[in-house]
């Protein structure tokens, strides 16, 4: 019976929630996939490019929001391991520090991108089109990544919200926590593909 | 043949309504949003089914026309520019829209929970999500032809640097293919666990009907090869609304890495076409040949084996294109090895057959159709693997032949094969034999007088997407249009054949063909709740004490 589905004592079928949410996971790391596979050859071909354009990149930034990343995938975790506890409220403090941390990461973030603007370095403008062909090829890249990686902190960050919601409603439990563990599982998947991220440009220099 | 039998009426003899006081979606009465928002995967089946098929007949109309503009040379019927829209729009919705949903999407949610015991599939609002999403990608595609500066021109495989520079409405249709993707990967990710998860109590992994078998196949490769179609069509999105030059040559991007990204999903995509057809085929055979399928083993074992090797063969659409020959000998090496699992179920379905006890019934006839034409497409498709020959013939009416012989011969036939198989399961009522065997055909008379003058105009070098052609190519194009009207009286008289069917037929019995999966000891129509309680795993091709009722 162990691999059949709901039981009596488990109305919800926590293995089939959990592989589908690892099923998942699987397509978010395929869908970035196609992007580091665009990474690894440009580079292949531009590595004074990539080398320049690296440097131009704010170290201490970006290590600021690996630092901000892991925090905060250390605090979901601990949101779990604190609701199969029963203790509600430090389980939503440590959500909405995470969420905080997700804000955190996008300030930083748009620091950054509004310091490139300034720059010049819009895609498309001028500017760009001007540069050495494999630096516009590692902007554009860049751009792609950390914004395609952008937009899932703030998915990310939505869902945790979401799930605190429910937790508040009595709908996410210490007994039925799996809508949690699957959040934060997402939220894990968000931090690991910036830690390829940040090597890979902020590091090559 | 009389078939005005009204004897019943009432909600019982219709699918899926369940009898009242079931608890099922019957008593929430038959309005829209009790099938709209169901979270029953039969009923979620049907919803697939009647878009998939509303869908096929605007993108065979659209065939059609094309046709019939290519029967004669010159400018005629179309200007150019409608003739790219209209083979473009031919494309999308055909491999978007109906071949890639086609089976999984309606026969598997319908008979795979229900052939490994199950009363659903494992996330049943997932299911009723994935639909909404697929209703999602079909209208913004269909708003793409409507709005914007002209329908998109770009053949169905966005090929850049085209796609970036044409100022038709490829933006729109683009995040339209990324929607249905995403709809795709939910229907594999839900299979994939449904089959995992809630197999009746017994039903080991041997003991699986092949259809669920090649469902699971297919549900790892949409699973893991979809994600690349969703970052390829957001890039040519990024590419005409940010500009950020990633695959622009003249600012250090390579337009090749474009063609590998959409090949790195769009060749196993042909994989998630036909599998579940051959799985269709794996049910049919054994049925009406009354004889255990031989090589139950390797047929499952092919299902895995094609989806494994077939992520591995993306680059054979581009010996043309500029890479190594390095590059171009491995490609085709591993080719050859994909043919290998397709040869094995080919050649286990033919020893099922042999000394067989076979009749001839509809379902029947349109699975050896399959094999048929899926062997013509298949030996052709070698002709393409090999780098030698594919020079000469790539680009040109060969592929275009090969590729309908494969998924149009392959895929459609197999999804005719299914209706006719599980129609009355689903319908509760019987169509008319003879009308479908008539129908059937026509069909494949038509399918291949359409299509086999295309691999001889490609052979003599006729170009594919081409407006105009020399006068040389005249009668076999003319033949070839011809062809299609065959085709097109065909799948009228099998549609009409099976909609009667559905409203006056007889009643359908409970096991009208002796088939020995689960489904057919349900009662015909199928109740809400399929089992009460765990079925008992059978042998799914033990015939032994099972016989056709009625």
């Amino acid at each position: 019976m162990a691999e059949h589905g709901a039981t009596a004592a488990h109305p919800k079928d926590y293995h089939a929630a959990k592989m589908g949410m690892w099923l998942f996971l699987f397509t978010e790391i395929l869908l970035f996939g196609g992007l580091f596979l665009l990474y690894a050859s440009y580079r292949h071909r531009f590595p004074e490019a990539f080398h320049a354009g690296g440097q131009t990149l704010d170290v201490f930034l970006g290590a600021l929001n690996t630092i901000v990343l892991i925090t905060s995938s250390l605090t979901v975790a601990m949101s779990i391991t604190a609701l199969r506890r029963g203790e509600l409220t430090r389980c939503l403090w440590l959500l909405g520090f995470t969420i905080a941390c997700a804000g955190g990461f996008m300030v930083n973030k748009t620091i950054e991108w509004s310091a490139k603007f300034h720059h010049g370095l819009i895609p498309g403008s001028e500017h760009m089109l001007g540069l050495p062909q494999g630096q516009s090829v590692f902007y554009g890249l860049y751009y792609a990544m950390t914004g395609l990686h952008g937009v899932h902190v703030v998915i990310g960050a939505t869902v945790l919200a979401w799930v605190m919601l429910l937790i508040r409603q009595g709908k996410v439990t210490a007994q039925d926590y799996v809508v949690l563990e699957n959040a934060g599982l997402y939220w894990h998947i968000v931090d690991l593909v910036w830690i390829y991220l940040f090597p890979l440009f902020y590091l090559i220099s | 043949m009389d078939q005005t039998d009204h004897q019943s009426d009432d909600l019982t003899t219709r699918p899926f309504f369940g009898p009242k006081g079931s608890g099922g979606p019957g008593d929430k009465g038959l309005g829209p949003a009790s099938w709209l928002f169901s979270t029953d995967h039969k009923r979620i089946g049907l919803l697939y089914l009647g878009l998939i098929g509303l869908m096929f007949i605007a993108a065979l109309a659209l065939g059609l026309i094309l046709r019939l503009k290519l029967m004669t040379p010159g400018s005629t019927l179309l200007s150019p520019q409608e003739y790219n829209a209209m083979f473009t729009l031919h494309g999308v919705i055909m491999v978007f829209l109906v071949v890639i949903p086609s089976i999984p999407a309606s026969f598997g949610n319908i008979f795979l929970p229900l052939h490994i015991g199950a009363n659903d599939v494992s996330f049943p609002r997932l299911n009723n999500f994935s639909w909404w999403l697929y209703v999602t990608g079909m209208v913004l595609a269909i708003t793409s032809i409507f709005t914007g500066s002209g329908a998109p021109d770009t053949g169905w495989t966005f090929y850049v640097p085209f796609s970036e520079r044409t100022t038709t409405n490829v933006s729109l249709a683009v995040i339209a293919v990324f929607i249905l993707g995403f709809s795709s990967i939910l229907t594999g990710l839900n299979f994939i666990t449904t089959v995992h998860r809630l197999r009746a109590p017994g039903m080991t992994w041997k003991k699986l009907p092949l259809f669920v078998w090649s469902l699971y196949a297919t549900g790892w490769i949409q699973v893991l090869a979809t994600p690349i179609l969703g970052i390829t069509a957001l890039l040519i999105f990024a590419e005409r609304v940010l500009h950020l030059g990633l695959f622009d040559a003249a600012r250090g991007g390579d337009p090749l890495l474009y063609q590998h990204l959409f090949w790195i999903y769009s060749h196993p995509a042909v994989y998630i076409m036909i599998l579940p057809a051959m799985g269709v085929i794996s049910e049919i055979i054994p049925v009406f040949a009354r004889k255990p399928i031989f090589g139950y083993n390797m047929i499952a074992f092919s299902s895995l084996a094609i989806a494994f090797a077939g992520s591995l063969v993306w680059a054979h659409h581009m010996f043309t294109s500029g890479m190594s020959d390095t590059a171009v000998l491995i490609f085709s090496f591993l080719t050859f090895v994909v043919a290998i699992p397709s040869a094995i179920k080919v050649f286990n379905w033919l020893s099922t057959l042999y000394q067989g006890s076979i009749s001839l019934d509809p379902p029947l006839l349109y699975a050896l159709g399959f094999i048929f034409m899926f062997s013509i497409g298949g030996l052709t498709g070698l002709v393409l693997g090999s780098a030698g020959t594919d020079i000469h013939v790539h680009d040109t009416y060969f592929v275009v032949a090969h590729f309908h012989y494969v998924i149009f011969g392959g895929t459609g036939l197999g999804m005719f094969a299914a209706m006719h198989f599980w129609f009355p399961k689903v319908f509760g009522r019987m169509y008319d034999h003879g009308r479908a065997a008539w129908a059937f055909w026509l069909v494949i008379l038509g399918m291949n007088v359409l299509y086999f003058p295309m691999f001889i105009m490609g052979l003599q070098g006729m170009p594919r997407r081409y407006y105009d052609y020399l006068p040389q190519y005249g009668p076999m194009q003319m033949v070839s249009t011809w062809g299609s009207w065959l085709l097109a009286v065909g799948l009228g008289l099998m549609f009409w054949n099976l909609y009667r069917g559905s409203r006056y037929g007889p009643a359908a019995t409970k096991n009208p063909w002796g088939g020995a999966t689960l489904e057919w000891t349900l009662p015909t129509p199928l109740p809400h709740e399929a089992f009460e309680g765990d079925p008992s795993a059978p042998e799914p091709y033990d015939f032994k004490g099972v016989n056709p009722d009625g």
